[in-house]
């Protein structure tokens, strides 16, 4: 984009590379040349949408029409996310991507939701005999899946808060998306993670002190 | 690699990892910095460790590399 002039006399923060500092000025404006920048940036959204459904299009079952609509309402709500939040831009980034951040997390949500249209099981559904499939297919003897199946569940069941259960249930038992959870629970990505992770941890330590995994716990990779 | 290990690996936690609110907070900071330094992981280990242990925001790190990079920008 080409720079300007400031728009109704605001101007960028210094620290704005000019294309960024560009962006803010059309954008905080008002008129013809804000209508004109919220246009352009849709278009740029719209494109990123597209891309980032196409990207991911082996997670899902959409198709044609119906995966468009789900681009156009990405960038839609992308771009009211991005007007409301113009404010907050701190020049960290390029304004760009700072822009896109929004989109991407819109396509992830509008999947989470869809997911509910075709769940493949019940969210609360506990048939403990698929857990040795969700961690690979594993050629291991009948004894040995089934140990691995009894030593998570005695475990969940002695360590695991009913909220905890619930999310690990969902996610491991049941495949269901971290993205779909939260929609399915009104919850937000940050706390149904931070339930896995406490979750993790004390199922991790249940297991190592009862002999199933090396009591190695700092290992960082 | 066996269930046990798989197991293991995804029950491990890091304990520099931030969670998903700071990792989302910062995501257009960090790749930015990784389209163009190999030192991001260096420089937010934090960041880093989450990326590597949330499906879904791994997922939106990678959408928005290859957002950045692609042909327009």
């Amino acid at each position: 984009m080409a720079p300007a002039d400031p728009v109704d006399g605001i101007s960028p923060p210094p620290r704005l590379d000019p294309d960024s500092g560009q962006w803010i000025r059309v954008l905080s404006g008002t008129g013809s040349q804000r209508e004109a920048g919220l246009a352009r940036l849709h278009e740029l959204l719209l494109r990123i949408a597209r891309a980032e459904l196409q990207r991911r299009s082996g997670q899902f079952r959409i198709t044609g029409p119906e995966l468009d609509d789900l681009a156009y309402q990405a960038a839609a709500d992308a771009l009211l996310a991005i007007d409301l939040k113009l404010g907050q831009f701190r020049g960290e980034s390029r304004f760009t991507t700072w822009a896109y951040k929004f989109v991407i997390f819109e396509v992830s949500a509008k999947i989470g939701r869809h997911f509910w249209a075709h769940p493949a099981v019940p969210m609360d559904a506990e048939d403990w005999d698929r857990l040795p499939g969700r961690f690979g297919p594993d050629p291991a003897r009948e004894t040995e899946r089934r140990e691995l199946a009894d030593a998570v569940r005695r475990a969940v069941d002695i360590q695991l808060t009913p909220r905890q259960r619930k999310v690990f249930v969902a996610i491991v038992l049941n495949g269901v998306p971290l993205d779909a959870l939260v929609a399915e629970l009104g919850s937000t990505r940050n706390a149904i993670y931070k339930t896995m992770f406490d979750a993790r941890r004390k199922l991790r330590a249940d297991l190592a002190a009862n002999g199933y995994l090396d009591d190695q716990t700092s290992r960082h990779s | 690699m066996n269930a046990w290990t798989v197991l293991d690996r995804f029950l491990r936690t890091d304990p520099r990892d931030v969670g998903c609110a700071e990792a989302m907070e910062l995501l257009h900071v960090y790749a930015e910095l990784a389209a163009t330094d190999a030192s991001a992981a260096q420089r937010h280990p934090g960041i880093a460790a989450h990326l590597a242990a949330c499906g879904p925001c791994g997922e939106d790190f990678d959408g928005l590399l290859a957002a950045i990079r692609s042909p327009a920008q």
